[in-house]
């Protein structure tokens, strides 16, 4: 064969075109093996509206239930409880719920749909460690103005009794509160927003 | 077509072998003929025990793969069956959980050596990168493995790191959906580090250690007292003046490591397999259980410098990016060292300050990593994080700025 007559334009462009349809290949290629990695569709049917009773649900109690692997709470608060969230604001990253971490619905400041009922995911914003329920006060060996909430012992995060993050510790947001709706007075559906029935 | 005859005069089966395959050649280029600097001291014992224990973790673990289970609601009575049940069962389990602390050890004093006497300094760079690659991948199967038992604290270990990329703003919490495979560290998540752990890193580790012995066997070793035993060669062999043989010379010096190494290892796993809840932590003794965190979720003492890292700055973005910094600076020391000489025998006082405090902020580091948060621990860890980042960062002034001594021409070595 003879090198006469070779077009370097011609064969550069050959080149340049031949690695573009096979990069296209390669990302079209490795598209089923990345998203077989997504839930599967038996995960996303487990990850299915919990509901819970609360009749028998006492003042100052707390019920947990699993709702996709996390642990929901419940928790009945007292009005003294209630009471005591105004106590803390100045020392909360997010007292007015500002960031997404809960529905519409509960972006008050008890964080509920009613006030004394708290549904909220048990674990921690930072690395989902599961805080304490510490609704003794006062607690000075957690902090000076401790009127009660969820203490992480993991990595030492702080939040009041309506899950709203402390300042200075290292959990970015307040904890999270779940979907949910009151199918009647005394059933939670969590997993569902209000008003989508 | 008649074969051309191979250059080593080779016969017979070797011969016949030789003519086709490079095997005397691969000989002689890595063992026979490769030549070390002859002042190797203590710390050049750790590179070959890595080794060794790599190959303990390859085949304890194949074995182990033939009883464990990787599903999610049997992983952990697998694990037990195969303690209880079957004969040596407990032995081969703790041979590969020690071993995996085992590497830790052997790979920090490894990296350590490097750091002491400037092994990743031109032309060593390569070498160097392949080894950080090596550690890199080493945590990540370190990780996964320590996930399949599905033990509490394997859970809550696997949902702590997971989540941490759920600190990416925007894509966070997707992609932790998409690591896990599922809303919550789950059955699909043990499949796939298992997957990950016996088949994909074990891959790219062997891969990475040929690399990097072929990279260190193309420059050839660096020593304690960092000099090019290349400068000096007879001129009638070309072999260097100081140089000997890897084998038998070092070859039979590791052995004798080897024999101090296996004693102290052996008398873990048969006296102390879980190291008094340092090495095997309690809540591993007991299942997975996603609705109860362990009362203190503290990661295996090897990640504990990194994680009290993560802990010491009040931001969860930044703390990540805090420990990812944290391993991958090491990929940069090569550049970050501007010192005109290699070893730390020549160095100056700020280098030999520098190393001190950085050897003395890792450990503080590892042990607060391990340790529930109280104030105190915050604040060393702050400040050990600062040193940490400052041995490296400031390392293009001190080296530069500090009084050397003058390197010898030939290594120091004093025949025994």
């Amino acid at each position: 064969m003879s090198n006469q007559g070779v077009d370097p334009d011609r064969r550069r462009f050959l080149t340049l075109s031949t690695t573009v349809v096979g990069g296209v290949g390669v990302a079209a290629a490795a598209w089923p093996f990345l998203a077989s990695l997504k839930p599967s569709e038996r995960a996303k049917a487990l990850g299915a509206p919990v509901s819970i009773d609360i009749t028998h649900l006492e003042d100052g109690q707390k019920l947990t239930v699993a709702w996709r692997g996390k642990p929901v709470w419940v928790i009945k608060r007292t009005p003294e409880m209630v009471a005591s969230l105004a106590k803390v604001t100045g020392e909360l990253r997010d007292a007015a719920s500002a960031e997404p971490q809960q529905p519409e619905y509960a972006k008050n400041e008890a964080r509920a749909i009613k006030p004394e009922i708290l549904v909220m995911v048990g674990s921690c914003t930072h690395l989902g460690c599961a805080p304490t329920f510490r609704p003794d006060h006062p607690a000075p060996e957690v902090d000076a103005n401790w009127q009660g909430g969820f203490y992480c012992p993991c990595h030492g995060s702080k939040f009041d009794l309506a899950g709203r993050v402390y300042k200075g510790v290292p959990a970015p947001l307040n904890m999270a509160v779940p979907p949910h709706r009151y199918v009647d007075n005394n059933t939670i559906l969590v997993g569902e927003d209000q008003g989508a029935a | 077509m008649a074969i051309v005859p191979n250059p080593h005069k080779t016969t017979g089966l070797l011969g016949w072998i030789d003519d086709r395959f490079p095997l005397t050649k691969l000989y002689k280029d890595h063992l026979s003929e490769y030549y070390a600097p002859k002042n190797f001291n203590f710390w050049y014992y750790f590179g070959s025990l890595a080794l060794l224990v790599l190959v303990n973790q390859l085949l304890t673990g194949i074995w182990l793969v033939m009883h464990y289970k990787p599903e999610a609601s049997i992983a952990w009575d697998s694990v037990e069956a195969l303690m209880r049940d079957v004969p040596y069962g407990d032995l081969l389990r703790y041979l590969h959980s020690t071993g995996a602390s085992a590497f830790f050890v052997v790979v920090f004093l490894h990296m350590y050596r490097g750091l002491l006497y400037g092994s990743y300094r031109k032309p060593r760079e390569l070498v160097w990168l392949f080894g950080a690659l090596i550690f890199l991948v080493l945590m990540a199967e370190a990780f996964a493995g320590y996930v399949l038992p599905w033990g509490n604290m394997s859970y809550w270990g696997a949902s702590v790191i997971i989540n941490l990329f759920g600190a990416i703003p925007v894509i966070g919490n997707d992609l932790v959906i998409w690591i896990q495979g599922d809303y919550f560290p789950s059955d699909a998540t043990l499949g796939r580090l298992f997957s990950l752990h016996v088949i994909f890193l074990p891959f790219v580790l062997v891969a990475l250690v040929v690399a990097h012995l072929i990279a260190l066997h193309e420059v050839g070793s660096n020593n304690p007292d960092g000099v090019e035993i290349k400068k000096h060669k007879d001129p009638k062999t070309g072999i260097p003046l100081d140089g000997i043989p890897f084998h038998p010379y070092y070859t039979v010096k590791d052995v004798v490591g080897v024999g101090v190494f296996l004693i102290i290892f052996l008398g873990i796993v048969f006296f102390a397999p879980d190291g008094g809840g340092w090495l095997l932590e309690k809540p591993n003794f007991t299942p997975a259980n996603p609705l109860a965190t362990p009362e203190h979720i503290t990661p295996a003492w090897y990640f504990g410098s990194f994680y009290a890292m993560l802990r010491a700055v009040p931001d969860k973005l930044l703390g990540v990016l805090t420990m990812g910094a944290a391993v991958v600076i090491i990929f940069f020391v090569p550049w970050l060292d501007r010192s005109p000489v290699k070893s730390i025998r020549y160095k100056g006082m700020l280098s030999k300050i520098a190393l001190t405090l950085f050897t003395i902020s890792f450990v503080l580091l590892s042990y607060y990593g391990m340790q529930p948060p109280t104030p105190v621990g915050t604040w060393v860890s702050r400040v050990g994080t600062v040193i940490y980042f400052a041995y490296f960062l400031l390392m293009p002034w001190y080296t530069r700025a500090e009084k050397t001594k003058t390197e010898p021409e030939r290594v120091t070595h004093a025949a025994h």
